[in-house]
């Protein structure tokens, strides 16, 4: 933290009176080990730290994203360049009819410092609990900063350490199941335990495969899974720009022409998440209610859209998706759910989700990882891999049975560029009625 | 040019190792993405990036360790902690590299035309406001985007055996997309955006036809929302490039990855339906299928001299009348599985490991033109740009969907039909090749976006195909 404050302490003092900035900062320090058949396949460490510097003046602005090569003096001759650079590029831009500053000095603050795991040991427990299993997997640790500050004197600080082993265990017929331990303590019996888990789970994988005709089916859609539908959803759904410009998947919603289930009600809930609470446009992050009992409620607003369209901004992502949404829990208790279902599908995982009709809400996508057939609420056999096409109205509207009473925290395994701090906090679906069609 | 090369060489031979072999690859990247939206320019974001990524191979153990600290002490901390991670992870690691071959080639590669310099931001955005100014006032039209992205990136490698590989490359993403509403439905067309990008300068822009494309866009979104709902059934399936290349993409790029094969990404990106005891004997297409990997197209976005291991590219036919041949594995890969393959061990920046990738994966072109490809085909549908597009993970069962689609009846075109989609099975489909387009449907287009690995990483793939005829195919239409 103290690197970016003298970084922003002296953009304080190289500005001009009509001169402003907005200073982002992201750095991570990276373990990646990946594995193929329970060894290390490849292994490495990245450390890296950037600057995202928006200049503004007199109405103009542009943004430069830029490497730190972190060595203080480099890093402001770095700043200093980029400054320059700003300066020259102003001129040729017009005026912004969208921009919307945020003037308050806020401050926001949030350090997470438990150690981390040794990766020796990390490597010992995953061994010993993979011996003679086909695992493959993928295990992430270290650090990640985030900052935010300005000229109107907002600063913000985010530093977290955490791990994520994201794995697959393989059963010889090539079925697999996924599971993940992640958080920020690494406890070797409690990874033991959810390794166990995954393991009983691939003792089904090794009945023959029950091969299903395409069709309608009942079937539940463990939070993995109804991860899926909710993460394409995401892609635009919750966007006041997508909603307003019709490229949101839930432009019926929004329009009140369409409904999901009382049951569906969904939140982006940043306070106590593991994303920064304030956004890299300067405004603090605040929850919304996005679905209410199945009608369309809040959106996610960025500045840009809040000037475009008369809104209020919530402190939403440059690309107006979520980092942190719940959904609320249903009645369904765990032990209940194969008795629920009573003859259908068990889905575990989903995979490969897009459109088939975006205005209509209409999806297509993969099973992937263990999906069952369970006949008269008892697990019978792995099921070969299936594509649905259906419709969110359909799944959780019209067909949604029910929503289990736990909810799983899925955290964020995404590596682009840098890792992620999303999460989902998500129960089960049951569905009265899933259209398999190849 | 290359002007940190003379400092990253005498950092590079400052370097102290105990490994038996060690790289450095730097990459820097600068560039900016300009759009204008509904007449608005946004706000332009420009970035310049640059870091090195260092290797070292100890006791047959490869690691890396990159860093964004590219002085002396930043580079050789860094080597001491991929070699400190190189030991630790000796009693778990699936491979014994020691036997492995590394390069020592000495050599540039340029992107073509890179000597010119491209136009200025206010140009750029001149051109893009024009465009965007171009879009017929119409109350359906809800949404106009036209964009342009611009990347340079140099990368010098060097390692111990004496290699020393610089390119320097310049990447161009032009882009037009115009929604179109009537109060229920919105309907999308789209010029370029993740379906087009090339190396080059002003020269990519002239070929991509930015210029008057915009009314024509605008209009075909307006066309595409009085249309029918595309019907559902059986047709011959009639596809333009600019979906051909994600067809090639999905059902052959990635299930012919060999680190996919190896099972390298099963947790994530996926297996294959392809086993590595198909090549040289799987009937992949039918005899009118060729498919290669061709670094040589000059403006290509994955046209190459060495890939990021140093191993030098050249054209290779992956599948030759039809019949599967070889794989897309590096060196590494060809090492671990004992087959020939191709150079496509790539990292998508300085802080991404190498690994199989897709690069250039094209179509050879066939013998018939469009209006041959159309007359051809007695019950049938041209589709064109992707939309849509999923695919299980061993890439075999696919759905996807396009913006455009028309119907083609007695080997004439008819209407346009909206929300066009189609399902099929990989291991069929290219078997289901019924006629190839000539060289004049053949388009070099590319993409941005291949997203793969663990660590995840997005790369530019380049993919030149031809229009193909596909007979029998499931199609259908959207709810809407």
């Amino acid at each position: 933290m103290n690197n970016f404050k003298a970084l922003v302490e002296w953009l304080k003092q190289a500005l001009t009176d009509k001169e402003q900035f907005h200073l982002g900062y992201a750095a991570e320090s990276s373990e990646f080990v990946r594995f193929n058949h329970a060894k290390v396949r490849q292994a490495g460490q990245v450390q890296q730290a950037s600057l995202t510097l928006k200049l503004i003046n007199d109405g103009r602005h542009a943004d430069l994203g830029i490497t730190l090569g972190g060595e203080p003096a480099l890093d402001r001759q770095r700043l200093a360049a980029g400054l320059q650079q700003l300066r020259e590029t102003l001129p040729l831009l017009p005026h912004d009819p969208y921009l919307l500053l945020n003037h308050n000095a806020w401050q926001s603050q949030n350090e997470q410092a438990r150690p981390l795991p040794e990766l020796g040991q990390v490597l010992e427990d995953i061994s010993q609990a993979a011996h003679g299993v086909d695992l493959v997997g993928f295990y992430a640790a270290g650090p990640i900063s985030r900052g935010f500050a300005s000229s109107d004197g907002a600063f913000g600080w985010h530093q977290a350490n955490s791990f994520n082993f994201d794995f697959s265990l393989f059963h010889a017929n090539g079925e697999a199941v996924k599971a993940s331990y992640a958080g920020n303590e690494w406890n070797s019996a409690e990874f033991a335990r959810r390794f166990q888990q995954a393991r009983e789970q691939l003792e089904f994988l090794g009945r023959p495969l029950h091969k299903l005709a395409p069709g309608e089916y009942r079937a539940y859609l463990a939070p993995a899974a109804l991860e899926e539908i909710i993460s394409i959803i995401t892609w635009g759904g919750f966007s006041a720009q997508a909603i307003a410009s019709k490229s949101s998947s839930l432009q019926r919603l929004y329009a009140g022409e369409q409904s999901l289930s009382t049951l569906v009600t969904v939140d982006e809930h940043i306070s106590g998440s593991l994303s920064p609470a304030f956004s890299s446009e300067g405004y603090p992050c605040s929850d919304v209610t996005l679905i209410n009992a199945g009608q369309g409620a809040g959106q996610l607003v960025n500045s840009r859209s809040a000037a475009e369209y008369g809104l209020s901004t919530n402190g939403a992502s440059s690309d107006e998706s979520p980092s942190a949404l719940q959904m609320a829990a249903g009645s369904l208790a765990q032990a209940d759910i194969l008795k629920q279902l009573g003859t259908g599908l068990y889905i575990s995982n989903l995979w490969y989700l897009n459109y088939s009709d975006l205005p209509a809400a209409r999806l297509t996508g993969m099973t992937r990882f263990a999906t069952f057939w369970v006949e008269d609420g008892e697990i019978k056999a792995p099921v070969s891999t299936m594509r649905f096409d259906d419709s969110v109205y359909s799944l959780l509207g019209s067909q949604l049975e029910a929503l289990t009473a736990e909810r799983e925290l899925l955290l964020s395994a995404s590596t682009y560029s840098q890792r992620n701090t999303a999460s989902n906090l998500l129960p089960g679906a049951l569905v009265k009625r899933l259209t398999l069609t190849l | 040019m290359f002007e940190h090369h003379a400092t990253l060489k005498k950092h590079f031979s400052a370097l102290r190792t105990t490994a038996e072999f060690f790289s450095l690859r730097y990459v820097r990247e600068s560039g900016h993405y300009l759009s204008v939206r509904k007449n608005v320019a946004a706000p332009p974001h420009l970035n310049h990036d640059e870091g090195a990524m260092l290797t070292v191979r100890v006791n047959g153990v490869e690691t890396y360790a990159a860093t964004h600290d590219i002085s002396l002490p930043g580079l050789q901390a860094a080597l001491e902690r991929a070699e400190q991670q190189a030991r630790l992870i000796k009693p778990h690691a699936l491979l014994d590299l020691r036997e492995q071959r590394v390069s020592s080639d000495v050599a540039d590669y340029l992107s073509p035309h890179l000597e010119q310099a491209f136009p200025s931001l206010s140009d750029c955005y001149q051109l893009l406001g024009a465009e965007s100014a171009a879009v017929p006032r119409d109350e359906r039209l809800v949404n106009w985007e036209v964009s342009l992205g611009l990347s340079h990136v140099e990368q010098i490698y060097l390692n111990s055996a004496g290699a020393e590989l610089r390119q320097a490359q310049r990447f161009v993403f032009p882009g037009v997309n115009v929604t179109a509403y009537d109060g229920n439905d919105s309907q999308s067309r789209t010029l370029g955006g993740s379906n087009f990008g090339q190396q080059g300068g002003f020269d990519v822009i002239e070929r991509f036809g930015l210029v008057g494309a915009a009314p024509r866009i605008a209009d075909e979104a307006l066309q595409l929302l009085l249309a029918p709902n595309t019907p559902q059934g059986p047709r011959d399936l009639l596809l333009m490039p600019d979906q051909m290349i994600l067809q090639i993409h999905e059902s052959i790029g990635h299930p012919l990855e060999l680190d996919r094969i190896l099972g390298d990404e099963r947790n994530y990106a996926g297996t294959s339906f392809v086993k590595a005891s198909d090549f040289g004997h799987l009937q992949y297409g039918s005899k009118l299928l060729n498919v290669t990997f061709d670094p040589d197209i000059p403006e290509q976005l994955a046209s190459y001299g060495h890939d990021d291991d140093g191993t030098p590219a050249s054209k290779q036919f992956l599948i030759r009348e039809g019949l599967l041949l070889k794989p897309l594995g590096g060196a590494l890969s060809q090492f671990r599985a004992g087959m020939s393959g191709v150079a496509n061990s790539r990292a998508s920046s300085w802080n991404r490991p190498p690994i199989d990738r897709m690069a250039n994966l094209n179509i050879e072109a066939g013998d018939q033109n469009l209006a041959q490809l159309i007359g051809g085909i007695e019950h049938g549908i041209l589709m064109s740009t992707n939309r849509s597009w999923s695919i299980d993970d061993a890439r075999n069962k696919f759905q996807f969907g396009c913006e455009w689609g028309q119907l083609i009846e007695n080997g004439e075109l008819k209407g346009v039909v909206k929300n066009p989609n189609y399902r099929a099975i990989s291991a069929q489909f290219w078997r289901k090749l019924s006629a190839v387009g000539d060289a004049s449907t053949f388009q070099v287009l590319g993409t941005p976006n291949c997203g793969k690995g663990e660590p995840n990483q997005v790369i530019r793939v380049g993919h030149a195909s031809p229009a193909c005829v596909f007979s029998h195919v499931d199609v259908f239409g959207g709810d809407a």
